[in-house]
């Protein structure tokens, strides 16, 4: 069954860069893959134009039978409802705690105070920080902080979580325990996306690996880890 | 259900418009100073440019033709004077005024002209007869005027000519500038707002960002800085409305409800000040809603 299918996308930013070239990719339901590259190989303009940050020049971008290409702006929010993002830089709000920066999300939706408490805590807790729940994002380390962030992303229950470098800044133990949290929440059903420079990480995961070249599908390795000579 | 989760949405966003005021406090102070400064301007302007038409107005009910008749005429001619007066189109009334009553009156104004009015004799009395004669449309009073002279036993007529008339046409020009200012306050207030308002907006970009990363649709990235908006107008108004209510029936009670001369007569200041308040109520939120929304709209992707 697949859940996104991408057919002959092509990005040129107004700049006059082309970010991506043809590009052709199915993923499953409940999927786990990686998407890595050189730095400028098109990765994120790829992920953008998933949760429709960007749209493509050129092609379709079905995700659940919906094509995002053609989503208008003013849409664009159902399609974030439905999905979860990460980013490399967190992107928690700094006067608000662990607690209330998941919860807004759910409190902006309409949801009664009780909803919000289960499902807020449901999903601290699953990231393994029901106990920082007070605390504000300053207060927190690089991977906890972006734990919050992956239980803002999954605390809606989507049915894709992006995440676009998630473990840029942390060190490779931390990185190694984010992509866990990932996987626990991928073995939950939900297909789960992940751009990364990480190589190590990588090939521990055996997971589906997508290689983009200057804007190209170059591999795909549909198992475990990508070809050690590889150069990207 | 749907209506249960906008209502928590909007009692949310009020609690977030709150409490951002709050937090940006110097910045919140900046566009409700703003406002209240306008306000009070406007506030003024409207009260002085009502009482003036209102001025105008009390005038234009005074518009009076003093009709003098020619002192050989007996009391038969001047009620056929009367009447020829009644037969045309325009008269309002017709009130006697005697010239025995006009002397009297005079004698009661001042010392001199009581010694100097005492001395004439019944048939010495210089004065005429007169008959004060209200027009029903004031600016046909100068044709009334013409008619009225031409009547046989009238010696003189007499209106306030061009005087009254070149009143009017400055209060007129007076209250069209009051009006252009009023209005153009407004807008550069609005703007102003606009300005201050994107200055917090600008601190809280990223807020924006995440908002709309997780699925805040333009709307309700909206909904709680229009409602800041809101909160500021409201805010903002208060020295003025209370300015409006205080200051306007101090000045009632300290004048009698009368300027400079009988002829500018005060509004009562109740409902007058109620009325003047809701009116700048009204203009504090709808430019401080404006200003919000017209700020937060450049964050927004339409
Ligand atoms: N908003 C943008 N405007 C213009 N060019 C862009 C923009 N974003 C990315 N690019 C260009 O597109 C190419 C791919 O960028 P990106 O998708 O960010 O790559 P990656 O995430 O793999 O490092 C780069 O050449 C980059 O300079
Ligand atoms: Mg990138």
């Amino acid at each position: 069954m697949e859940f996104i299918r991408i057919t002959d996308v092509e990005k040129t930013y107004p700049s006059g860069v082309t970010a991506l070239y043809g590009l052709n990719l199915k993923i499953k339901k409940g999927d786990f893959t990686f998407i890595i590259g050189a730095s400028g190989s098109g990765k994120s303009t790829l992920m953008k134009m998933l949760y429709r940050e960007e749209k493509p020049t050129a092609g379709e971008i079905i995700i659940g039978g919906v094509n995002v290409a053609k989503l208008k702006n003013r849409k664009v929010y159902k399609l974030r409802r439905k999905l979860g993002v990460v980013f490399q830089d967190f992107k928690l709000l700094p006067k608000l705690t662990v607690y209330e920066n998941v919860a807004f999300v759910l409190e902006m939706f309409g949801y009664d105070k009780n909803e919000v408490r289960v499902k807020t805590l449901k999903a601290l807790d699953l990231v393994g920080l029901k106990e920082k729940v007070k605390s504000y994002p300053s207060e927190l380390s690089g991977g906890e902080q972006q734990r919050v962030a992956i239980a803002r992303a999954i605390v809606n229950a989507p049915k894709l979580v992006i995440c676009d470098e998630p473990t840029g800044n942390l060190d490779p133990d931390t990185s190694l325990e984010i992509m866990k949290v990932l996987e626990v929440i991928n073995n939950l059903g939900t297909t789960v996306i992940v751009v990364t420079h990480d190589r190590d990480i990588v090939n521990k995961m055996k997971k589906r690996v997508i290689l983009l070249d200057k804007g190209r599908l170059k591999k795909d390795f549909e198992k475990g880890t990508y070809d050690k000579n590889e150069k990207h | 259900m749907i209506r249960m989760k906008n209502i928590r949405i909007l009692i949310k966003n009020i609690r977030d418009g709150l409490k951002n005021i709050v937090r940006n406090f110097s910045l919140s102070l900046a566009s409700i100073s703003c406002i209240t400064v306008t306000l009070l301007i406007v506030a003024v302007a409207i009260i002085g440019s009502l009482n003036v038409e209102n001025f105008t107005n009390v005038i234009r009910d005074d518009f009076t033709i003093v009709v003098y008749i020619e002192n050989d005429c007996d009391d038969k001619k001047e009620n056929e004077i009367k009447g020829e007066i009644q037969d045309l189109s325009n008269i309002e009334s017709i009130e006697y005024n005697s010239k025995k009553q006009i002397a009297d009156d005079m004698k009661k104004e001042s010392q001199i002209f009581d010694t100097i009015i005492s001395s004439w004799s019944e048939s010495e009395n210089p004065l005429y007869d007169t008959y004060l004669v209200k027009v029903k449309d004031s600016d046909k009073i100068s044709n009334s005027a013409k008619k009225i002279e031409k009547i046989d036993g009238v010696a003189l007529v007499k209106y306030g000519e061009g005087m009254i008339e070149s009143l009017l046409s400055i209060f007129d020009i007076i209250e069209k500038i009051l009006i252009v200012i009023v209005v153009s306050l407004i807008i550069v207030t609005a703007f102003l707002i606009v300005n201050t308002i994107k200055i917090t907006i600008f601190s809280r970009q990223e807020e924006i960002e995440i908002k709309r990363l997780v699925g805040a649709s333009n709307f309700s990235i909206k909904q709680p800085f229009v409602i800041e908006g809101l909160f500021i107008g409201l805010i903002g108004s208060i020295i003025p409305v209370l300015v409006t209510i205080y200051g306007y029936s101090t000045l009632y009670e300290k004048t009698g409800g009368i300027l400079f001369s009988k002829f500018i007569k005060l509004f009562e200041p109740f409902p007058f000040v109620f009325i003047i308040s809701s009116v700048l109520i009204v203009i504090g939120v709808v430019v401080g809603m404006f200003g919000s929304s017209r700020a937060v709209r450049k964050y927004l992707k339409i």
